[in-house]
């Protein structure tokens, strides 16, 4: 397997979506090659760093109008 | 809402208040337990806004949409089947809400098609960076990628944040509604298949698309500081 492969199938491969010939190729490129072992640790804290975006809460006011809806049909 | 952080395999997951499953929910609901509707409401108006963003071109309308989407689910509840899970089913109302949204909005968002769009294809990496025919390991690096700082540096951490948040505002739609779902979110490559009509291919390509772009945009900032 190349490193212009290899960079292609990192998702698959966190997904565990490849066929196991691939995966194998996969893995020994990854075995004999640290530009492509940096390139999937990069991919990893790129997702964790993903995960790590605080929530966006909704305005207080658009929170408060759905209480009161919620609350109103049923009372309706 | 209370979020805790724990440390899993992909690195920080976000650990939401935990829910009751659907049967009780829904029976909640639909009874009128005002207490429950704030907690699923708080649970998920989050990453509904995420998404929602990714059809529509401002915050706003994004909040729109969510705020829409809960009233179609307060009037429809008697509608959910529990053919696909509670959270799905609003998910998809959310992504109904927002495509209508986003063809009446001037700027609207291009999503006509359910298959990867133009920017979806080609090498996600810069062919450049790898030696051509004529190099000694033609496919291979020419150079190795850069080592990055670490991003748990709390000065770099809020960077960080800004950049992510730039980078995701830019991608093209199908990306970064999957992006935001899977890595922003917390929706397994099933669950978001079924949000977004999509196969488990083209979920993976757009999501494979978003991350290589997102990675890219922090190696200017963590590569740098290396």
């Amino acid at each position: 397997m190349n490193c212009d492969e290899f960079v292609e199938l990192v998702t698959a491969f966190l997904d565990g979506a490849l066929d196991p010939a691939a995966e194998e190729r996969f893995i020994e490129h990854l075995a004999l090659c640290e530009g492509c072992e940096r390139y999937l640790e990069q991919f990893r804290t790129t997702i964790a760093e993903l995960g790590e975006l605080p929530p966006e809460p909704l305005s207080p006011a658009v929170r408060t109008d759905l209480l009161d809806a919620f609350r109103d049909w049923h009372r309706g | 809402m209370t979020v805790t952080l724990f440390r899993s395999r992909r690195g920080y997951a976000r650990a939401v208040t935990k829910l009751p499953p659907d049967d009780e929910l829904v029976a909640a609901l639909r009874a009128g337990d005002g207490a429950a509707f704030a907690k699923v409401l708080d649970a998920w108006s989050s990453s509904m806004l995420r998404l929602a963003r990714s059809f529509v071109s401002t915050h706003a309308t994004a909040e729109e949409v969510v705020q829409d989407t809960w009233l179609a689910v307060v009037k429809g509840l008697a509608a959910f089947e529990g053919r696909s899970s509670f959270k799905t089913w609003v998910y998809r109302i959310l992504v109904n809400t927002a495509k209508k949204r986003g063809a009446h909005e001037k700027r609207s968002v291009p999503w006509t098609s359910l298959l990867p769009g133009d920017e979806d294809h080609g090498p996600t990496v810069d062919p450049s960076r790898f030696q051509g025919p004529g190099g000694a390991y033609p496919g291979h690096w020419r150079e190795a990628p850069e080592p990055w700082a670490s991003p748990e540096r709390t000065a770099l951490a809020l960077e960080i944040r800004e950049v992510i948040t730039g980078v995701l505002d830019e991608l093209p739609a199908r990306q970064r509604a999957v992006i935001s779902l899977r890595d922003v979110g917390d929706h397994t490559a099933e669950e978001v298949c079924e949000i977004l009509q999509i196969s488990a291919a083209n979920q993976r390509v757009l999501l494979h698309r978003a991350r290589a772009v997102v990675r890219e945009r922090l190696a200017g900032y963590l590569g740098a500081a290396g």
